[in-house]
């Protein structure tokens, strides 16, 4: 062994220690065997070995070690003597008197000693203190149990061990949770799972290691822990830990229950500054010091996680290392000064590679340069500003971090390589003057363009040259670009040098974001069966980190059609209104719709709609043109509240401000009409009850009226229903907007069930096949009434099918979004986080 | 010196992608987001255009989109992007110890003088 016991030093070393040692030389007292303490003792011995006595305490029983390799130590790579940095060896060496597994409890500036936890009082000349950080411990119940630890230091790593071990009581596998989804709590998951425990992480945040990663890498970086069997639960707030004795889990406040007989907590550090608190340094987030990493008071240095500089405390080891450097250039009169670092992370955990450095949060005067290979999982981003790179995201492919962080810290312009940059050094800097064009035309015949589809630049031009001008035409004949689309680009590059500048432009893109246009995204969504947003961005190679506000309300509704009661809506990705389910006015109140089923109302509704209006002190409300009331000016604190009274009268959300269907307007029909000839209100509510709740490319309304007069419009709605003596008129793709359309006839049909049934089918193809934003009148001119007439009409098979799928899908939708929040979900949506209340000036 | 921010609560309190409220008495709302890369940004609730409360729009990138006429407005620097012009005020924040502070001068700044 290595090291030495608490028992060696107190009986071995006792004397030297409190006799005043015959060295006149200045005695340095360095408080913390850690990193960044035995660090600064190399860096002053390198420039001035004869210039201090030094002394080290320690508060591990062990020589300084390399604390950053304890994972693989978990991991099972390397053993405790392989990561030991300095042996005692070094320390006799050296003369430096090291005292293991004995804290410093306190420190007398005036006298100019230090206090140990084993009684022993040392004074100094200069004192380093480089006391690292304190693990954050979440304050739950349980949290001191037996088998509750942090990942810091060996005796953790000894501890983890141990249970994996011993495994679960039952014999079997044992259990452990990790609370927090960082760094580190990856690697002790990831070292507890080669030891064959089985694993769950808890984390608070929707996305693991969301400090370091955007949305998409996170999301990678989960699905491929999850391939390695670690079950991954987000949106996790730890309850308790509970167990008698020991540990037996942790409780959730959703109130899962997870078995376990380890629990790390990897939540975070806190520099630990108690010492120097109690010493009387000046303290910010950790000890402050200047560039020389001197304290407040002369004679005090500190330096390592324990320190603030310029309001910055640091985490890793390389900020460690400049500042070692400057503190004992200060040290031995030399000035060099410590500026501060910018620091970059990369995660070691066997086989996934993930780098990230600087900010990556974007914004203002930012390009981000994304590049995404969904074939070989590897995702990067480069935010650049003025030319110069500010951040980067790598994931997969981690090969080029050390280059961009490079070029991050020197600042340097990349203007001229902008273009090659996200494809990493090797290519950027392989022809200084090198022109994509210029590249891929000096590509060989056989080299591959579309790794999906096997086609080669050879295919790609023949098929050009028999005719496809175009990105689509080609995709269309040769399936080049047809599958993840990566080789788009290319495609298009070779398209221009086939065909000079005769290429005709592809159909428009969904946004900027993307070089697919809607049609083929829903394709692909179906085709690929891809189940979230950030799956569809990483397979389709968005350009943007992570979406736009055009890109992701279409790609969240595209996901709710292809996969109802599957996939989980993205309340991020939804437009204030449908966030809110109110309608966002002009001044930021909102307004209020209850749903009146067909236009119908009663005076329960009424009255529960008035003492709304009152309580509330709505300033208006108007009867809209959809035949309802709409309560106006209601704050979005108020609104679960207002929701809860008009749920108390039997009303739910009009859906007034959705992408959705909106009302069922009907006139009185049979029922009261004289001209009427068949009940178009019980028509109407029939409609309404069957259509409400489902989600659409726009917003959808239906009328249906008692005869041709037409009283409730249903020939400018997008599906209006004109009862006649011998039965129903369908019409559909009517607008009464900007540009007013009178809707085409569909068909007829003889009786109400049928009307129903059409009405379904019609909507549910419309809900698969327009384009996000695409009403129903421009969708019918885009794809010809003819078309719709052979889907719905002529297609007995098809028409039964699709209305099956719209009932089905209804089946997840109909629940009253309002009724949820009421009951108190989402609160924060609609809650101050705070308020600030100055006090009174007197 | 301690003082000079405001403790304005957990950073839990705010899942990435979204934002919220912080109404400063007699003076003007200030939002906080934080988006899905993780950062916290603050700014005045109130869109350079028509005043729109920026709080509620969709957050993509280190931007916000206003809800009213889509104006998208840097979180970093409360300056509209592209073709429009304005600026919102953006109030100073730090994060410490999973905690969110806010500038105390520059939130007292936003109070009707
Ligand atoms: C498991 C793990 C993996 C990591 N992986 C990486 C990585 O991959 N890359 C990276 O850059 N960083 C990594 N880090 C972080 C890195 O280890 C730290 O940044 C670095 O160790 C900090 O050095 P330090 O000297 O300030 O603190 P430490 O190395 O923690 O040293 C402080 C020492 O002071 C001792 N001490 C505290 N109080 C007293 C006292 N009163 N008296 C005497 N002694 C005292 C402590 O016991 C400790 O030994 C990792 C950390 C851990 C725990
Ligand atoms: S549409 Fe015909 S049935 Fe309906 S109210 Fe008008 S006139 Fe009467
Ligand atoms: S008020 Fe913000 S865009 Fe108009």
């Amino acid at each position: 062994m290595e090291f030495q016991t608490r028992d060696d030093v107190s009986t071995g070393n006792e004397e030297d220690l409190f006799v005043p040692s015959d060295d006149v030389r200045e005695h340095l007292v360095v408080v913390g065997n850690g990193m960044a303490g035995c660090r600064a003792v190399e860096e002053l011995l390198a420039r001035d070995g004869a210039r201090y006595r030094v002394t080290i305490f320690g508060a591990e029983p062990h020589v300084n070690y390399n604390r950053i390799m304890l994972s693989p130590v978990l991991a099972g790579e390397k053993t405790f003597e392989d990561i030991i940095i300095n042996n005692q060896q070094w320390y006799d060496d050296n003369g430096i008197e090291l005292i293991v597994a004995d804290p410093i409890t306190a420190i007398d500036r005036t006298a100019k000693t230090v206090r140990s936890e084993s009684g022993r009082t040392v004074s100094y000349d200069r004192l380093l203190i480089a006391t690292g950080s304190d693990p954050f411990i979440i304050p739950v119940p349980g949290k001191d149990l037996p088998g509750v630890i942090s990942f810091r230091d060996m005796r953790d790593v000894d501890t983890m061990l141990a249970a994996a071990d011993a495994g679960a009581p039952d014999g079997e596998q044992g259990r452990a949770v990790v609370i927090g989804g960082g760094l580190l709590g990856l690697e002790a998951a990831h070292g507890l799972t080669l030891r064959g425990m089985k694993v769950t992480i808890l984390h608070i945040m929707p996305t693991l290691m969301e400090r370091q990663l955007d949305e998409a890498a996170g999301w990678l970086l989960k699905t491929a822990l999850e391939d390695r069997g670690q079950t991954i639960l987000t949106g996790a707030d730890t309850a308790e830990i509970f167990g008698q004795g020991k540990v037996e889990g942790v409780r959730l406040k959703d109130g899962t229950l997870i078995p376990a007989t380890l629990v790390v907590m990897a939540v975070g550090i806190r520099p630990s500054v108690a010492l120097a608190r109690e010493a009387g340094l000046d303290i910010g987030r950790g000890i402050k010091v200047d560039d020389h990493m001197v304290t407040s008071d002369p004679a005090v240095l500190a330096v390592g996680e324990c320190v603030e500089h310029e309001g910055n405390v640091y985490g890793l080891v390389a900020p460690l290392w400049d500042m070692c450097r400057s503190l004992a250039d200060g040290l031995t009169d030399q000035h060099s000064g410590y500026k501060g670092s910018v620091t970059s992370t990369k995660l070691k955990v066997a086989g996934l590679d993930v780098f990230s450095a600087g900010d990556f949060s974007g914004g203002e005067g930012c390009e981000d340069i994304v590049l995404r290979d969904a074939s070989r999982g590897v995702y990067k981003r480069v935010v650049v500003k003025d030319d110069r790179v500010i951040g980067a995201v790598l994931y997969g492919d981690t090969a080029d971090g050390g280059w961009y962080f490079d070029l991050l810290k020197r600042q340097e312009n990349v203007a001229d390589i902008r273009d090659f940059l996200i494809f990493g050094q090797s290519f950027a800097s392989g022809g200084g003057a090198l022109d994509p064009k210029a590249a891929v035309a000096a590509l060989s015949d056989d080299a591959e363009i579309c790794g999906c589809n096997g086609v080669s630049k050879g295919q790609v031009v023949a098929c050009i040259e028999k005719g496809a001008c175009s990105l689509d035409a080609v995709r269309g004949t040769c399936k080049a670009s047809a599958s993840c689309g990566s080789c788009t680009g290319l495609v298009e590059t070779i398209l221009a040098l086939t065909l000079g500048e005769d290429v005709q432009s592809g159909p428009k893109t969904m946004c900027k974001c993307t070089s697919f246009g809607h049609d083929d995204v829903r394709r692909e969504i179906v085709a690929q069966g891809m189940t979230s947003i950030p799956e569809v961005m990483q397979k389709l190679h968005w350009a943007t980190p992570d979406g736009c506000s055009s890109c992701r309300p279409a790609l969240n509704y595209y996901l709710l059609c292809a996969l109802p009661g599957e996939y989980v809506d993205d309340q991020q990705s939804r437009f204030v209104n449908e966030r809110m389910h109110a309608n966002i006015q002009k001044d930021g109140t909102y307004s209020v719709v209850p749903r009146m089923w067909g236009g119908l109302t009663n005076p329960r509704e009424l009255r529960a709609i008035a003492d709304v209006v009152e309580k509330y002190d709505a300033p208006m409300v108007k009867v809209t043109g959809g035949q309802r009331l709409d309560i106006f000016g209601i704050k979005k604190e108020d609104l679960p509240a207002v929701w809860a009274d008009l749920n108390a009268a039997g009303m739910v959300s009009g859906h007034a401000y959705g992408k959705s269907l909106r009302t069922v307007k009907t006139c009185v029909g049979s029922e009261w009409c004289r001209f009427g000839t068949q009940d178009s209100t019980g028509l109407g509510v029939k409609t309404e009850r069957m259509t409400w709740g489902s989600w659409m490319p726009h917003k959808f309304k239906i009328a249906v009226s008692g005869c041709p007069r037409n009283c409730a419009e249903a020939t400018i709605k997008d599906f209006g229903v004109v009862c006649v003596d011998s039965g129903y008129e369908l019409h559909v793709g009517g607008n009464g907007g900007i540009h007013v359309r009178v809707t085409d006839l569909l068909c007829k049909v003889a009786t109400e069930q049928e009307a129903l049934d059409y009405c379904a089918a019609f909507t549910q193809l419309y809900r698969e096949e327009a384009r996000y934003l695409e009403r129903t009148a421009p969708w019918i001119e885009r794809v010809g009434v003819d078309y719709v007439k052979a889907r719905i009409v002529e297609d007995d098979v098809g028409r039964e099918a699709l209305r099956a799928r719209f009932l089905y899908s209804q089946s997840f939708s109909q629940d009253d979004p309002w009724a949820e929040r009421a009951a108190g979900e989402h609160a924060e949506l609609h809650q101050h986080i705070a308020e600030v209340r100055p006090m009174e000036t007197v | 010196m301690i003082g000079d921010w405001l403790d304005i609560g957990s950073v839990n309190q705010i899942t990435p992608g979204n934002a919220r409220t912080l109404p400063v008495r007699g003076g003007e709302e200030i939002a906080i987001f934080r988006t899905l890369g993780g950062e916290f940004h603050a700014l005045v609730n109130r869109c350079p255009h028509k005043h729109g409360p920026l709080s509620q729009g969709i957050v993509h990138g280190g931007v916000v989109t206003c809800p009213l006429h889509n104006w998208n407005i840097s979180l970093k620097t409360g300056e509209a992007l592209g073709e429009d012009k304005g600026c919102v005020p953006v109030i100073p924040l730090k994060i410490d110890a999973g905690r969110i502070f806010l500038l105390r001068s520059a939130v007292m700044g936003q109070l009707a003088a």
